[in-house]
């Protein structure tokens, strides 16, 4: 049967498209054979694997938070990837949720309820504050929710920043609420079944027990009628409304749903963090959450697996400058074997980069020795062939900043010019990329990760909408 | 009475730069259906190029040219970078979207904004910028007769705003490319089929809208003196609220818009409290969709099939 929103002809794209040979079709094949229950027990095993590989408490936190952004990314996926509706303020839907499990659950108010009962709560009154905030959006059509749940979003990030000294009616003594911008700390472990999560390992479990159970109640709501409808209405909500789905509906449940699944990860964050922060809530992070959805392919439950994991690790891992290193040029050599057809054209760009280099360095470090007199940031295995191939200023954040806005300029030129004028220009593109890296970007990681962020959803929305495994859009006039 | 007064200034000032920006929203809007974000972070670009500028020129203490001079300055190195970033905004990562869903133009708007702002943020530091305007032009300056307090920078940005203002809507009703403008925002494909060149419209589009925030910012700059990277995000998401509130795609709705968010904005934070201006500006959005989702000036929306 053909998927719900798709004609014939694109439906049959997959059987028409010609199966890979080697080892990888192999393989491809082999999973794409095994059944859904077991490709989710395979995934569950495989990462339950993960503390018991290393000590590193590290790599455990890197982990928690991960499953954490992929419980995040599936929840917006049921907005923005199935229902289609772009909700920009779905971090304050995470927020409230952390907020409510914090003062149902910590002196703040001096309430202590037990962890299935504040979980509950949470839950539904996320869901119901996502179906009132769906509400007054003009018949819920795309641009003004989004704007509506942007300003959503600040405001609640504003309020929870505020609401520390908020004088209530017939009570002169001002009452701290939300804690302002100290948050609230001591937030109790979540106690379920008798057993106390503790450690950021038992919140490694935690979370990986709720995502499976997420990834299987959302397996089986793709395949439900609600979902069918969702698609429906994503495709055009005109012909939906006409096959009488009740398209209003269907919007706020969708939103009411992602809601919820927001609210149930941020009340185990409030718990793993023992305390929640109006820092925590801010855009970047959901800046963070939009790239994992989009890199993933909006709509397919393994694209928010696989974007998760892209994009949480490398995140955390471009904190450190050795790691950094090795995403940055790893990556720009990946791009350049993706994008560099046939292998003659790309050993002669790898070449005349390296070349280009060498003669830059030669000669400019000649004349003016000041420009090679610095040294590279990281002290990784390639550290010392980068500082004899680069140009390493000894102050560099100035000049670094210049080369930055002409990599910007030159990229932007370059996304316009024809292809030979590419080929030509990417030999400079390359170096100057890696000269702003190693001059500038690597001064201010955060900066950097934010930066990567917002070019990593320009540029897979223009290279790829789909994403690495959502399903290609076709129009058919 | 004086209190009053001097928030209904304040109010009429912010209003003012609202409605400027609003604009850019609103034609953008028009033409392309696109809730342009990165708009708010253009006019943060043009507010540091004023900046930028100023410093050039010597500083607000000692200029090397006339005040007047160094004003008219300002404006044009602001207004000219901001257009041209629009522009290059435009042809960089909307132009090859404009056929795709809708979505995806949103979502790319969204990270553009963010790139631009953390962009800001390598280039310039957290630093919040101060242009000392009281040492360029002497808060003495301006009318102070009665309950009026009206410093010459703040008539100077209320008239210039209103100024442009007017220039703008003469523009749209008059040019042709004004004319052309109105009716790709009416029918693209049809304009086109008119022998309308749309994406030279297109682009003049953004480049009017952007020319308009990067004046609005250097007018902040210039009367509330702050200017750092965050302050496109939060005035660009209010101005869009004005457009919306005065009626999207319309030009006199968005000044309308602009000007009553900017008193409500004002009078909030004058009788009730600075921390829910924000809160009251989203209050304002969400009754008036739920009212008259159309905008206040705006025509009621039929879909076309």
């Amino acid at each position: 049967m053909a998927p719900v929103g798709v004609d014939e002809w694109v439906a049959r794209l997959e059987e028409r498209r010609e199966r890979r040979g080697g080892i990888v079709g192999r393989a491809l094949a082999a999973w794409d054979g095994v059944a859904p229950v077991w490709r989710l027990v395979i995934f569950a095993a495989l990462v339950a694997s993960v503390p018991f590989l290393t000590d590193s408490d590290f790599v455990v936190r890197v982990g928690v938070n991960t499953l954490l952004l992929a419980m995040l990314a599936l929840g917006l996926n049921i907005v923005v990837g199935w229902a289609g509706l772009l909700d920009l303020g779905y971090i304050a839907f995470y927020g409230f949720g952390a907020y409510t499990y914090a003062l149902l659950a910590s002196d703040q108010i001096d309430v202590h309820l037990s962890s299935w009962l504040a979980i509950l709560i949470v839950v539904v009154a996320c869901a119901l504050l996502g179906f009132l905030l769906g509400l007054p959006s003009r018949r819920l059509i795309g641009d003004y929710l989004a704007i509506v749940t942007l300003f959503f979003g600040q405001v609640f990030v504003e309020l929870v920043t505020n609401l520390d000294r908020v004088t209530l009616p017939g009570d002169d003594e001002p009452v701290d609420i939300t804690g302002g911008p100290n948050g609230i700390a001591g937030v109790d472990p979540i106690n379920l079944l008798g057993i106390e999560f503790l450690t950021p390992t038992d919140y490694f479990y935690l979370s990986l027990v709720v995502l499976v159970v997420l990834i299987g109640g959302l397996y089986l709501i793709d395949n439900s009628r609600t979902g069918r409808a969702w698609r429906a209405i994503r495709e055009d909500p005109l012909a939906a409304g006409l096959m009488t789905m009740p398209v209003k509906r269907l919007k706020l449940l969708a939103f009411a749903f992602g809601a919820a699944v927001a609210g149930l990860a941020g009340s185990i964050f409030a718990a793993l963090q023992i305390g929640v922060f109006p820092r925590n809530f801010e855009t970047p992070f959901l800046i963070l959450i939009y790239a994992a959805v989009i890199l993933g392919g909006a709509g397919s439950i393994t694209g928010m697996l696989a974007g998760a994991a892209v994009v949480g690790i490398s995140f955390e891992l471009l904190r450190e400058p050795d790691e950094a290193s090795w995403i940055f040029y790893a990556g720009i050599l990946l791009a350049l074997v993706i994008t560099v057809r046939p292998w003659t054209r790309l050993a002669a760009v790898l070449a005349g980069v390296v070349a280009l280099g060498l003669a830059l360095h030669a000669v400019v470090g000649g004349i003016w020795p000041e420009t090679v007199a610095g040294s590279p940031q990281a002290d990784w295995t390639f550290s010392s062939a980068i500082d004899g191939w680069l140009l390493l200023p000894e102050d560099p954040r100035t000049i670094g900043n210049w080369a930055f806005v002409a990599l910007v300029v030159l990229a932007v030129w370059l996304s316009q010019a024809g292809p030979r004028a590419r080929l030509l220009a990417l030999v400079p593109l390359v170096y100057l990329a890696a000269f702003v890296w190693e001059n500038r970007l690597m001064l201010d990681p955060s900066v950097t990760r934010q930066l990567m962020l917002g070019a990593l959803l320009i540029v897979v929305m223009n290279l790829r909408p789909a994403g690495l495994f959502g399903a290609k859009r076709i129009e058919v006039a | 009475m004086d209190f009053f007064v001097q928030q209904l200034v304040n109010g009429l000032t912010l209003g003012s730069l609202y409605a400027l920006l609003a604009l850019g929203y609103s034609i953008v809007y028009g033409i392309l259906k696109l809730l342009n974000f990165a708009h708010g972070e253009v006019y943060m670009m043009g507010a540091f190029m004023g900046y930028f500028t100023l410093i050039a020129l010597g500083g607000a203490a000692s200029p090397a040219v006339p005040v007047a001079l160094v004003l008219v300055l300002m404006f044009l190195a602001a207004g000219l970078s901001a257009g041209l970033l629009g522009v290059a905004i435009e042809r960089f990562a909307y132009r090859p979207l404009r056929d795709a869903p809708r979505i995806a133009p949103l979502i790319t708007a969204l990270g553009m904004s963010f790139f631009l702002q953390s962009t800001a943020l390598l280039l310039f530091s957290a630093d919040v910028r101060n242009m000392d305007t009281s040492e360029l032009i002497s808060p003495a300056t301006g009318i102070h007769a009665g309950p009026l307090d009206i410093s010459l920078i703040r008539i100077l940005v209320i008239v210039s705003a209103a100024l442009l203002m007017v220039a703008l809507a003469r523009f749209v009703a008059q040019t042709k490319l004004g004319k052309a403008m109105r009716a790709v925002a009416y029918d693209r494909e049809a304009a086109e089929m008119m022998g309308i060149d749309v994406n030279r419209t297109i682009v003049a589009a953004f480049f009017i809208g952007s020319v308009l925030a990067g004046a609005a910012g250097v007018m902040v700059g210039l009367v509330f003196d702050r200017v750092w990277h965050l302050m496109g995000f939060t005035a660009g998401l209010k101005a869009f609220t004005a457009a919306v509130v005065g009626g999207i795609g319309n030009i006199p709705g968005a000044m309308l818009g602009g000007l009553l968010i900017g008193l409500a904005e004002a009078f909030t934070a004058g009788y009730i409290s600075t921390t829910f201006q924000n809160l009251i500006v989203f209050g304002i959005l969400i009754v008036v969709m739920l009212v008259r989702p159309t905008g206040l000036l705006g025509s009621p929306a039929i879909e076309k099939v």
